[in-house]
């Protein structure tokens, strides 16, 4: 802990408890200042809170705020069934849900031993990383708006929209998308939605190099970011940075290759690394990834086989709804899973995906029950917001928003 | 040798006195200390060549409501070289609710902590900064202990004054 935070607390506390907040300072000379950003920023990506200290322009400490969106999910998770939650996981990071929904069935699935048939877990890996690529446009768009490049935004967002619209295809949601099921996805991807993706991919990387463009050989871009913010490959291992993140500071620690869920192990794609692991290698990993997420979702398309796309297990898995209104069977599985769930065996699990923001985890514990004993969500944003002080410390004033967005926190999943 | 086998072994050769429990359910490594030796232990999973678990995952807690020893601290941490994950147990009663704080050995652990702090009121020993992380400071209650209400209480929040 920086010693400047010890100081800075019992002031910063009593101002939080206090309903008045300005703090008087008895030195006419004094210079240091208190400045509170947020919740209610425009930079700070939803309703974070920072509490900076500044000497002049410098930031001398700084200490996040969590908490404003906080909703209690993993309370929530302990008082309703496996399938219920599904839903919620949406809401965690709200910029790319697909892979949350991703992350959260694996994690069921581990627990209750079972394993989705190849097409749904190919039709997963689409979705994970379609949500990649929708996640770090909205990322980068809004990573350059914060450092006054608007037009980017726009740009990436067109792009963005035309994932959505493969998702309004796929499950007829274009944001809250719930599309997983407990082994195995909702409905088959219909040739219509693989038609699109593959469209989409084909255009996407010429519009990506258009956006790359407009920044990429600007000078006021770069030099806002360029060595802004930097911190070591042995203190981003140590304060829990993941993702792009932890990649920029030279870590090759990707979730997908390491341990390889789902196919991945099947396809060919590169992990991209920087080792500057400042705003400006943030930024062009996730350039990167979004190439390579394209190579993976074209190999995907390429490769995914023919069947079924729901596992054949009554007891855990729900049945289709057709055939839940015309066969008795069905009926009797439904109710039984609707109304007592599906009862994994006893234990507990710890399941990571790559999601957009890095790993997300989902620790289980179940005692034989509809509902899981405990749940806890690692989730990336809530990690990553934590190395923020030790990269603001030091920094100018204006870099505060250029580091922020280039960390990318989703405030959904870092308040659960 | 198979990691499993060598993080076990290890822990027993260090530490000869004390009695682990390991378990290996769905091929995850769970590892059960008593809560006394949990910076050591941490320290030393850090520290020896052959193992570098240089990353903790995620720290948490678990309630189990009617049990002797009633909370359970769950550590899970990750070595980046050996691609490994293990798990580790310790149980804190409510009687005696405090184990030592491992923000000296990882300082991803201080906001994990934190937030274990917050949800189920165990005390981190030695922990530099052990304030809630979501419930406002003068919050009476821990939510994610389970005679917490899922409706929530009524009133323990107050809204701010005009």
């Amino acid at each position: 802990m920086d010693p400047d935070l010890k100081e800075i607390h019992p002031k910063i506390i009593q101002a939080l408890l206090d309903t008045e907040t300005d703090i008087t300072i008895d030195d006419a000379l004094e210079n240091e200042m208190i400045l509170n950003m947020g919740p209610q920023h425009p930079a700070t990506h939803g309703v974070l809170r920072l509490v900076l200290r500044l000497d002049g322009e410098t930031v001398i400490a700084c200490v996040p705020d969590l908490g404003y969106l906080h909703r209690g999910y993993e309370k929530l998770a302990e008082n309703m069934s496996y399938y219920e939650f599904i839903p919620h996981t949406d809401r965690l990071d709200y910029i790319s849900p697909m892979a949350n929904n991703v992350g959260w069935v694996l994690a069921v699935e581990k627990l209750a031993g079972i394993e989705a048939p190849p097409r749904a877990q190919y039709i997963r890996m689409m979705i994970a990383e379609l949500a990649r690529i929708t996640s770090h446009l909205v990322a980068i768009g809004s990573f350059a708006m914060d450092v006054g490049a608007l037009t980017v935004f726009l740009w990436t967002l067109r792009e963005r929209e035309k994932v959505l619209d493969i998702w309004d295809i796929l499950c007829g949601a274009r944001f809250t998308n719930s599309y997983t099921r407990i082994g195995g996805v909702a409905n088959d991807a219909q040739p219509e939605a693989l038609a699109k993706t593959k469209w989409f991919i084909d255009q996407f990387e010429d519009n990506l190099a258009e956006c790359e463009k407009l920044i990429n050989t600007n000078r006021i871009f770069i030099e806002r970011v360029d060595g802004v913010g930097v911190i070591s490959k042995e203190e981003a291992i140590d304060l829990g940075f993941t993702g792009p993140n932890i990649r920029a500071s030279g870590v090759p620690y990707d979730l997908r290759k390491v341990q390889s869920y789902l196919k991945y192990k099947d396809l060919d794609f590169d992990v991209p690394v920087y080792t500057e692991g400042d705003c400006l290698a943030r930024y062009f990993v996730r350039l990167d990834e979004m190439r390579e997420s394209t190579k993976i979702v074209r190999q995907v398309l390429d490769k995914m086989p023919q069947g079924e796309v729901l596992l054949n297990q009554p007891k855990k898995v729900l049945p289709h709804k057709t055939e839940v209104y015309t066969k008795m069977e069905e009926l009797i599985h439904d109710f039984m899973i609707v109304n007592f769930g599906i009862n994994p065996p006893e234990g507990e699990i710890y399941h990571a995906i790559e999601g957009s923001k890095g790993e997300l985890g989902f620790y289980l514990v179940s005692k034989g029950e509809g509902h899981p004993w405990k749940c806890k969500i690692r989730s990336p944003s809530f990690n990553n917001i934590q190395v923020l002080p030790r990269l603001l410390v030091g920094q100018m004033i204006s870099d505060v928003v250029a580091i922020i967005g280039s960390i990318d926190p989703i405030m959904g999943e870092a308040d659960k | 040798m198979d990691l499993k086998e060598l993080v076990v072994q290890k822990l027993k050769e260090h530490f000869p006195d004390t009695n682990f429990e390991s378990t290996n359910y769905r091929d995850e490594l769970t590892i059960k200390f008593p809560k006394e030796i949990v910076v050591d232990v941490c320290s030393f999973l850090k520290s020896d060549p052959d193992l570098e678990f240089n990353f903790c995952e995620d720290i948490t807690a678990i309630d189990w409501a009617k049990r002797k020893d009633r909370f359970t601290v769950v550590y899970q941490i990750y070595s980046i070289n050996n691609n490994f994950r293990l798990r580790l147990k310790a149980d804190v009663d409510e009687s005696d609710c405090k184990i030592d704080s491992v923000t000296s050995v990882w300082k991803a652990a201080n906001w994990q902590e934190r937030e274990a702090y917050d949800m189920y009121g165990i005390k981190f020993n030695n922990h530099p900064d052990l304030r809630r992380m979501y419930m406002p400071e003068d919050f009476e209650y821990y939510p994610l202990r389970k005679d917490f209400p899922l409706m929530g209480i009524p009133g323990s929040i107050p809204l701010p004054k005009k």
